[in-house]
């Protein structure tokens, strides 16, 4: 029988993490989930063999690790078309509405490696609005924003997505949009032209533009109820007039304050139009 | 049945379970009663490619309140949150669930694992955990965790689990305090559920 190893960090030293990470980093992770933090941190301290005092010592004197530590704490995992039955509300109560619009602007904030965006675009493409679109994608993250600007997948997860594609209902198929070699999918460029990826962080950084369309799924989970409430407002101030707010099945506007403010347009899917 | 004064402290019940362990999750949760006085979370593996309903079912059939894990509820005693379907389940300080969708662990999200290490760094010692029928290993080091951390472990007997890899990996790993059949799980509830009651 082997011991398990508890509490390789405390709540406690997690609070000193954050403020270390504050004053020498500029990144404020005081508005995260701990519970969240703690795994992630304990994972970092637990894969690379670190004492509490060693990870200190690496925050402060390697910047490098520091690219590594914000991988690690901030999780990455996404795929295209990630949760069908939400890519079909949007396509069956958003987008006929959206083609009123002259020019559609899509913000996919906390994009990660850019998968989600792409089944945005994919999705504006299937329904001709593509040309007169423009889509961003941020994270607070350089390198996981390089994979999405490079457009480069798994082929082996195509399948998976393929699957997911035709269960939202759209036509034609997925591989329309990517070239298949060796075992790597690359995005089309046509796909390409109209997306840009960049870095923003939802807890420092405000307004950058106006948009029809904001999706943020799978990423305010890992805040605290203040840091959710704070970024709600930033997406209500960043939308405009009856602009849409897509937040996926597990994301909600619980506040009543924010909630006033938009209508809801799916129940399950949580997609909100501005109206306030 | 026992006085074990871990049991009476305790904050939280926790159950993990997979393959071949559904029908006895079900019955243990309808079998609760309506004052049951600690909040439940339930993990159990479950494809997210079929919409399941079984926290609906079970709500009617169950004298307390039954439902899938949201984000940032918060933890109410006599109430039963199930993970939901590709999700990790977390606990926080401040006794809120949190979700969270990083990497399956052992295959599984939500993982057994994941969420009795979250719930034991909040509750320490005043967690009861209870592992089930299961076809893979996870749960055994989450209920070690709990173990090390000195909470109350119980453990479904292989004999009578329908699949005994994830109770034997238990075992093998860490010393359970009670190793028990079905019938002896649903009158370690009801006890639980007096011996807490009373004390209040």
């Amino acid at each position: 029988m082997k011991d398990s190893v508890v509490d390789v960090i405390s709540f406690e030293q997690v609070e000193e993490i954050i403020e270390w990470v504050n004053k020498i980093h500029g990144f404020d992770f005081s508005g995260y989930s701990r519970a969240s933090l703690k795994r992630r941190i304990t994972r970092i301290m637990q894969l690379q063999q670190l004492s509490m005092y060693e990870l200190k010592s690496l925050l402060v004197n390697n910047p490098a690790f520091f690219e590594e530590f914000l991988i690690e704490v901030t999780v990455n995992v996404t795929e295209m078309f990630r949760d069908p039955t939400f890519f079909k509300g949007v396509r069956e109560k958003v987008l006929p509405y959206l083609s009123s619009f002259q020019r559609i602007k899509v913000w996919n904030a906390g994009c990660s490696t850019g998968e989600e965006l792409y089944s945005f675009a994919i999705l504006l493409d299937q329904e001709n609005l593509y040309n007169r679109s423009f889509l961003y994608g941020t994270d607070i993250n350089r390198n996981v924003l390089n994979t999405a600007k490079k457009g480069i997948y798994n082929l082996k997860l195509m399948k998976q997505y393929s699957e997911n594609y035709m269960l939202t209902g759209a036509a034609g198929s997925l591989s329309d949009y990517y070239v298949a070699k060796y075992d790597a999918a690359t995005i089309v460029n046509n796909l390409r032209k109209n997306i840009l990826f960049s870095v923003h962080n939802l807890v420092s950084d405000g307004v950058f533009n106006e948009f029809q369309l904001i999706s943020c799924r799978n990423v305010m989970i890992y805040f605290d109820v203040e840091l959710q409430n704070k970024v709600i407002n930033l997406f209500y101030e960043s939308l405009c007039p009856l602009g849409f707010l897509c937040l996926g099945s597990k994301e909600s506007l619980r506040n009543a304050e924010l909630a006033k403010k938009f209508r809801v347009i799916d129940r399950v899917e949580n997609i909100y139009q501005k109206i306030g | 049945m026992h006085n074990d004064n871990r049991v009476s402290k305790a904050k939280v019940v926790v159950i993990g379970c997979s393959a071949g362990g559904f029908t006895l999750v079900f019955d243990i949760i309808s079998k609760l009663p309506r004052n049951f006085p600690l909040p439940v979370i339930v993990v159990i593996h479950r494809s997210r490619k079929h919409k399941s309903s079984i926290e609906e079912i079970l709500n009617s059939k169950s004298k307390v309140m039954v439902r899938v894990a949201g984000d940032k509820d918060q933890l109410i005693k006599g109430n039963v949150y199930f993970a939901p379907s590709d999700y990790h389940l977390l606990l926080e300080p401040d006794e809120s669930l949190t979700l969270d969708c990083s990497e399956p662990v052992l295959y599984s999200r939500p993982s057994i694992d994941v969420t009795f290490q979250s719930v034991a760094d909040v509750y320490n010692e005043k967690v009861i955990a209870i592992l089930l029928s299961g076809a893979n290993t996870d749960g055994a080091n989450g209920i070690c965790y709990i173990h090390a951390k000195k909470g109350f472990t119980v453990v479904q007997d292989p004999e009578s689990a329908e699949v005994r890899t994830m109770p034997e990996a238990a075992i093998s790993q860490c010393s359970a305090d009670l190793i028990l059949s079905n019938l002896e799980i649903f009158s370690f509830m009801d006890n639980l559920a007096s011996t807490i009651n009373q004390k209040s």
